[in-house]
């Protein structure tokens, strides 16, 4: 089993006039890295009709449908975040609702607004209830505004998760840009923060690092916008963990965060 | 035969990174499959003389006949042509210069200088576009990224250079190729470290749009998992040719006439 908790895919109203031969690539270079299950997320139009870090309700509506569409016809292999913009508390609520109804299985929170604040505090308590995880995006080591967005950083995210123990909390992209040495050092004294290894970043010393920080129970697998660089880290770690340890890292760690039934082992 | 022809031995100023010593840089190329490695003094890089390093990196590279070294000139000192001719007879495959880590015009004329001397004397020269994410660089590593503009710059400045270049993305590459002319890109090698696998697919793209012959095994260890370049390729259909000469082949026609 191997389980990429951080994975994406376009549909048709996306800008990319490429988006079926990047899905079909992503799906295509899972089967070869042995990829079981991508839980992935779209962050609403992708910049088309509005920004994707401040996606509009149409466009997150239109996004979580496309990908409930892609989930049912790949079963065997996709599994979904709901995308909201916490912004919009009420229709982010229900929208949680709907797609978990129909089979998500976590809540993916981007850069609407800062992870500290108490607008996403109704989101996490809805987490809480039905018992999902939150994969939440991060600018590691964020030092100032970066336009685009309203990126938060591991402290930032900490204090939310510090208000929300009984969620698990994934930090995005620890390899995904940003000086990733002090979101570990962060995440240190917050245990329902979760390290996703993905990201393009493949720095050696990184894995280590991680491991030195939250050790092989808070490590999640996964790729982001580059499946190479999972996969290097992966074969990386079949050096520095034993097949016990690995074997967390690879799924069972995120099987015990999402809901019980998520991927075809439970 | 595999070669890496980005590899650093020596410890990195901003960051401890694992495995920097030349019997570590060793276990990792065992560990994934290269045979040989052109290496260069990390530490020397960040110095106010980075030619310093070389004479270590001599003899380092003199007791492993699986390293091969790339010393660094700095052309901006009186007496670079020495290091330059030291690096020849050391039967180096190529010298680099990290221009705007010592704080010269990355297309001046020193550089130019340095490009006329490698290109009468046969080395090859190498450039890294960047040894870091700019987004997670220490605060005080300040030193820009290697523009596109001199690589061309460079290219153009003598018909006879080689140049390897590292750590450069998809958008960097495809600039200079397409900006270059077909003389002028023949003679630029490009490392696939920094190239993005699927689903982006960008080592793909260019593999179709430039070929094969212009990219070469790098893969930037210890900075970077050497683990990372194997994983891009695996994750390619390429022919066995086509891999044999990125792996390979292709870097001996960088050394070559």
């Amino acid at each position: 089993m191997l389980i990429d908790v951080h994975a994406h895919f376009l549909h048709d109203r996306t800008p990319r006039a490429d988006w079926r031969e990047r899905n079909a690539s992503r799906l295509g270079a899972g089967e070869r890295v042995g990829i079981t299950i991508h839980v992935a997320s779209i962050l609403g139009s992708w910049g088309a009709t509005s920004p994707t870090y401040f996606p509009s309700l149409p466009d997150l509506r239109y996004g979580n449908d496309w990908l409930l569409a892609w989930q049912r016809q790949h079963p065997d292999r996709v599994r979904g975040y709901v995308a909201v913009n916490p912004n919009y508390t009420a229709e982010s609520l229900a929208e949680i609702r709907r797609c978990l109804d129909a089979g998500m299985i976590g809540i993916k929170l981007a850069a609407s607004r800062r992870a500290n604040d108490p607008l996403l505090d109704p989101v996490c308590r809805l987490a809480a209830e039905r018992g999902v995880p939150i994969l939440h995006h991060i600018w590691q080591h964020r030092r100032r505004d970066w336009p685009g967005q309203e990126a938060s950083d591991a402290r930032e995210l900490g204090e939310l998760a510090a208000r929300h123990p009984r969620v698990p909390f994934l930090l995005a992209h620890i390899g995904g840009g940003g000086d990733w040495l002090p979101s570990l050092h962060d995440l240190r004294s917050v245990p329902n923060i979760y390290v996703d290894l993905s990201g393009s970043g493949v720095d050696g010393g990184m894995l280590e690092a991680c491991l030195a920080a939250v050790g092989f129970e808070r490590l999640l697998w996964g790729c982001d916008l580059t499946i190479e660089t999972g996969w290097a880290k992966l074969r990386y770690l079949e050096h520095l963990l034993p097949a016990a340890e690995l074997e967390r890292v690879r799924w069972r760690n995120a099987a015990a965060i999402f809901p019980a039934g998520a991927f075809p082992s439970d | 035969m595999r070669t890496d022809v980005n590899a650093f031995l020596g410890a990195y100023p901003y960051r401890r990174v694992p495995g920097t010593s030349p019997d570590a840089v060793l276990a990792a190329m065992d560990r994934v499959g290269i045979d040989e490695a052109w290496v260069t003094h990390l530490p020397g890089v960040f110095w106010r003389d980075p030619t310093e390093g070389n004479a270590w990196l001599l003899e380092t590279a003199g007791k492993e006949r699986r390293f091969h070294p790339v010393p660094a000139i700095h052309p901006g000192l009186a007496d670079w042509r020495d290091a330059l001719r030291a690096a020849i007879d050391a039967a180096a495959p190529a010298v680099r210069a990290d221009p705007t880590f010592y704080g010269i015009d990355p297309a001046g004329g020193a550089m130019r200088e340095l490009v006329a001397a490698c290109g009468e004397a046969g080395i090859a020269l190498s450039l890294a576009v960047r040894f870091e994410d700019a987004r997670q660089r220490h605060p005080n590593d300040h030193a820009s990224e290697l523009p596109a503009a001199a690589v061309r710059a460079l290219i153009r400045s003598d018909a006879r250079v080689h140049l390897l270049v590292t750590h450069a993305d998809r958008p960097f590459v495809e600039e200079v190729h397409f900006g270059s002319t077909p003389d002028e890109a023949a003679r630029i090698w490009w490392d696939i470290c920094w190239i993005w696998g699927p689903p982006e697919d960008h080592l793909r793209t260019l593999l179709g749009s430039i070929g094969p012959a212009r990219f070469v095994l790098g893969t930037g260890q210890p900075l970077r998992l050497p683990e990372n370049a194997d994983a891009k390729l695996d994750l390619l259909d390429l022919a066995a040719a086509d891999r044999g000469a990125i792996e390979s082949g292709n870097a001996r026609a960088l050394t070559g006439p």
